[in-house]
């Protein structure tokens, strides 16, 4: 590099200049090779490993960022014969070795060629942060974002100029907003002077939320006692906001839970509510609803896989079908030859649950199989304080929209007139010439079929195991019962309420003896109302 | 360690234990094995597994030329998930089938159920499941993992390499878990750990709805220190527990969950993308690193004709039982309980980690601890291997058992030596 000098001793001058140059490389941060540190960890330990990170984010190459998101996911590997590391995509039995500062390829090598680089939580933690530091002069703005939230999430003094250097460049309000919060909670690590921590308290008190009350918690034991006040103030009134919120966000579980709860017994609500059937195999109904999602995602995977994000979709009128039919069959084989006589149905479908559970057992196996979430039911979203997880959110519309459709059938197809006449008039009705016996099948079937797309729902949130129904049986025929036998709306409000009201006793009492406390009131209740919430009145009831 | 109350569980049991598999009668050149894993009801999901596993090591067995020149016969019963069940057929394996050795039972309460019945007719009982402790009996050996060998290490494990200074204890409502639990608790605050640093939750079985819990973790996760869940849940209730983690968006680098009943087996059931760091402490890993674990599973597939088939923690305690067992009746040169009972003690055989495993006096065995963080995958990276731990049946963190030990060897011969009055016989069975 100096050898264009021309005299000898002033080339080895240049020399010696070089050196030194390059021993002060630091400071001249892209001008390191990192490509030996990025080899290191071939050999690091844990601690050592953290060391490493450190040193590679201080060069401040933005060129490391895909090798440290690597590291993180543990796609990083390195190769046995050589000790160098390279990102690892798995391309069959092999692994496509792809380099790890330049990004090019460098070839294949088989499975047992290379070895993992091993990875812990404290270390993603530690990538996080650097890699926030790396990105945060991204000209992406959705990375500078992410940077931010990395950097706020895992906060160090380290930081803090370089935030100071994003800020001043930052044009986007969001981003910038974010990246004065992550620098308010870097700065509270930091040596800077007391006033300057005294405002950051106050832009994290503005953050507000759980997160902000974390922090300053966190930090109030290292600041200095004259901040104290300030800080508690600050978690005083951070604490004082949220606690409406709370209880929004404890009637939105109760919600939520009573949505499920609606889900598994609206079935039920016409199997048992109408017809009058105690009906054992319900559960099993519901569980069937889930198989048929996991098989139609498992076909959905091997056939379409582009397709998943409709897998629940197809499924709905695929279970609606499977266990329509089964439902169907129930009736036409057992429970027809044992209407008006209670304890003997009660036995039969207790049978025939059991049959079915032994005979997924068989056909799956007895483990739990995989229902996978579509990407548009994972994750969540904040609303004020509060945070509404997608999944919990569509179960509630989807068992509303159940419910609304069932009721339009009930009260205006011919079909629910056939319905409603055949149970509160069967001779009536018969004499009107109405196929009672048909009428009674595919009610049943509708009931069975209805607990089949409950079942595909459930399955987004629970087990899909063989016992997956016994687990709601109990619970919908509470609900039902509770709520008056044979009316609808009374299993809409009775499965709300008692979500809700399970929801206000849990974190009071625990879940344990939250779910006592409600069977005891019910009991309580249906002493007073033996009829339930809403008891049906007039001719009906003696039918 | 599942067990749900069911309505008419008993009628369960009355119409699976017709369609059980009975044993063929033998001709007297075999020795009989028991096998009691529930294979129907809510049990069937875990035990299942460990009936097949002993058929595979009777199977390698026998190719080897069986037990003292005899071939091994594994008598398969099927208790149900109903623990009086248990007992029932405990009592004819052993007195009507003969059998030298019982493997099986899963829950404690299986085992409480049949622990007299093996005392009564003298017979021996292989239990391969981790439990909460607390008992010894002259005739059960205890090869899955007692408290010090998973929970304590595991604890150790994140204060020391994650820091963690705020502890959850979330569990199911059930022996397991209390005891557990009360065995940590005691241990952290020992530790220095100050009570309200400690939040204990305990839930029903099948427990679905976590969103409460789920967030006041991490309201509880928010002051400041770093916090971390030591779950002792059971089973079913854990893949709704991890969706609402994983929905809530709290991710293993902010509060990690480390889990002492979750396997490869449970996360089977599970898309385990947002769970990557999320860890668990057992005995064994299937991705262990060793021959003789390539070895297993390769066998392992061809006996199911599934590759899929993962192995999990209580296959191995199966295995180190079984083998420990023919060793023992080898050195014995007969099946005869008694001789056995003597025999088997100091054997020492490979575990599936790579090293061995020896039982021990108080019918526990030693193995390493492993701390594994759960993979994309479903399979679990190993982030920690303690050197081998010896099982302690009496915890010595609790007041009633810190002074109990136990030696089943003569003279001592006894289960709950106190070691403050010099007498046998304290608290316990």
């Amino acid at each position: 590099m100096t050898s264009k000098v021309p005299f000898r001793v002033l080339q080895s001058l240049g020399l010696l200049l070089c050196l030194m140059f390059s021993f002060a490389a630091p400071s001249f941060a892209q001008q390191t090779d990192p490509r030996p540190m990025i080899d290191a960890l071939s050999k690091a330990d844990f601690g050592e490993a953290e060391k490493l990170i450190g040193q590679l984010a201080a060069t401040g190459d933005a060129r490391l960022v895909p090798a440290l998101n690597a590291f993180s996911e543990g796609d990083l590997y390195f190769r046995k014969s050589d000790n160098l590391v390279f990102i690892g995509k798995a391309a069959g039995s092999n692994y496509e070795l792809i380099d790890p500062v330049t990004g090019a390829s460098a070839g294949q090598a088989a499975k047992n060629a290379v070895t993992k680089i091993k990875i812990n939580n404290s270390l993603r933690r530690v990538i996080r942060s650097a890699m926030g530091g790396l990105t945060l002069l991204s000209p992406d703005r959705g990375v500078r974002l992410q940077a931010a939230d990395a950097v706020l999430r895992s906060p160090s003094a380290e930081n803090l100029e370089l935030l100071e250097t994003a800020i001043s460049k930052e044009a986007d309000r969001e981003v910038k907003a974010r990246m004065e919060e992550a620098r308010a909670v870097s700065l509270l690590s930091s040596d800077r002077s007391i006033d300057e921590k005294r405002a950051a308290i106050a832009t994290i008190k503005n953050y507000g939320g759980r997160n902000a009350i974390g922090i300053l918690m966190g930090a109030s034991a290292s600041l200095d006692p004259s901040l104290k006040a300030d800080v508690d103030a600050a978690i005083a009134s951070i604490e004082s906001g949220q606690r409406l919120w709370d209880i929004g966000q404890n009637v939105w579980y109760g919600v939520s839970l009573g949505s499920v709860l609606l889900l598994a017994a609206i079935g039920l609500a016409i199997t048992f509510g109408v017809m009058g059937i105690i009906n054992m195999a319900h559960g099993e109904m519901v569980m069937l609803g889930a198989y048929s999602t996991f098989v139609v995602q498992q076909l959905i995977r091997d056939n379409a896989p582009g397709l998943f994000d409709w897998s629940l979709a197809i499924a709905l009128p695929v279970a609606f079908l499977v266990t329509g039919a089964v439902g169907f069959v129930i009736e036409r084989g057992v429970i027809r030859f044992l209407y008006g006589r209670p304890l003997e149905t009660l036995l039969a479908t207790w049978g025939v649950s059991l049959i079915l559970q032994q005979t997924i057992r068989s056909i799956f196996g007895p483990t739990n199989q995989e229902v996978g979430n579509p990407s548009w039911m994972s994750g969540s979203f904040p609303v004020g304080g509060m945070t509404i997880t997608w999944n919990r959110m569509w179960i509630i519309a989807f068992s509303l929209s159940i419910f609304v459709a069932l009721l339009v059938v009930m009260k205006k197809s011919s079909f629910g007139l056939n319905m409603r006449a055949v149970t509160q008039n069967r001779r009536m009705a018969s004499s009107m010439g109405i196929k009672t016996p048909w009428v009674d099948a595919f009610t049943f079937a509708l009931g069975s079929g209805i607990a089949g797309i409950a079942g595909v729902a459930l399955s987004q949130i629970d087990n899909v195991s063989p016992n997956l129904g016994q687990s709601y049986i109990i619970d919908s025929f509470m609900v039902v019962v509770f709520g008056g036998v044979g009316n609808l709306w009374g299993t809409l409000v009775g499965a709300l309420s008692l979500g809700v009201l399970n929801k206000f006793l849990e974190p009071s009492v625990g879940a344990v003896l939250g779910k006592i406390l409600v069977l005891v009131l019910i009991i309580l209740f249906i002493q007073k109302r033996p009829r339930g919430l809403f008891a049906l009145k007039g001719r009906a009831v003696e039918a | 360690m599942t067990f749900k109350s069911k309505l008419g569980g008993a009628l369960l049991a009355a119409v699976m234990s017709t369609t059980a598999l009975q044993g063929a009668f033998a001709a007297d050149d075999t020795i009989k094995i028991g096998v009691l894993h529930s294979l129907s009801g809510t049990m069937a999901i875990s035990e299942t597994t460990l009936k097949d596993v002993m058929l595979m090591l009777v199977a390698e067995q026998n190719k080897k030329g069986g037990v003292l020149g005899k071939k091994l016969e594994a008598v398969v019963v099927d208790p149900a998930s109903d623990w009086p069940l248990f007992a029932e057929k405990a009592r004819q394996l052993i007195s009507k089938d003969k059998v030298a050795a019982v493997f099986g039972c899963w829950t404690s309460s299986s085992r409480k159920s049949v622990l007299p019945v093996f005392e009564e007719l003298n017979s021996i009982l292989f239990y391969p499941v981790q439990y909460e402790g607390e008992e010894s009996s002259r005739n059960i050996f205890y090869t899955g993992a007692a408290p010090n060998q998973q929970a304590i290490p595991a604890v150790d494990y994140l204060a020391k390499e994650e820091g963690v200074k705020r502890w959850v204890l979330a569990g199911t409502d059930y022996v397991y878990p209390q005891t557990t639990n009360k065995i940590l608790k005691a241990y952290l605050m020992s530790k220095g750990v100050a009570e309200s640093d400690i939040m204990v939750n305990y839930t029903p079985f099948g427990h679905s709805d976590w969103q409460t819990i789920v967030s006041d973790i991490k309201k509880f996760g928010s002051a400041g220190k770093k916090t971390a869940v030591v779950s002792t849940i059971n089973g079913d209730a854990n893949v709704p527990f991890y969706k609402e983690l994983g929905n809530q968006g709290i991710k293993a680098e902010d509060i990690p969950v480390v889990a002492f009943s979750v396997g490869e087996e449970e996360l089977a059931g599970l898309d385990t993308k947002p769970l990557v760091g999320h860890l668990a402490a057992w005995n064994y890993f299937q991705s262990v690193d060793a021959d003789v674990n390539a070895e297993f599973i390769k066998e392992w597939h061809a006996f199911t004709k599934n590759d899929k088939r993962v192995t999990n923690d209580p296959m191995e305690a199966a295995y180190i039982g079984f083998n420990a067992w023919v060793k023992a009746v080898e050195a014995a040169g007969t099946t005869n309980t008694d001789a056995v009972l003597d025999s088997i003690i100091g054997v020492s055989v490979p575990n599936l980690s790579g090293g061995t495993s020896t039982v021990m006096p108080n019918h526990h065995i030693t193995k390493p601890v492993l701390i594994g963080e759960i993979q994309a995958d479903g399979q679990f990276d190993i982030v920690q291997e303690t050197a081998p731990v010896v099982g302690d049946e009496w915890s010595d963190y609790l007041p009633d058992s810190k002074n109990l030990i136990s030696d089943w060897r003569k003279p001592m011969s006894c289960g709950n030596f106190n070691v403050a009055s010099g007498k046998c016989g304290g608290k316990g069975s």
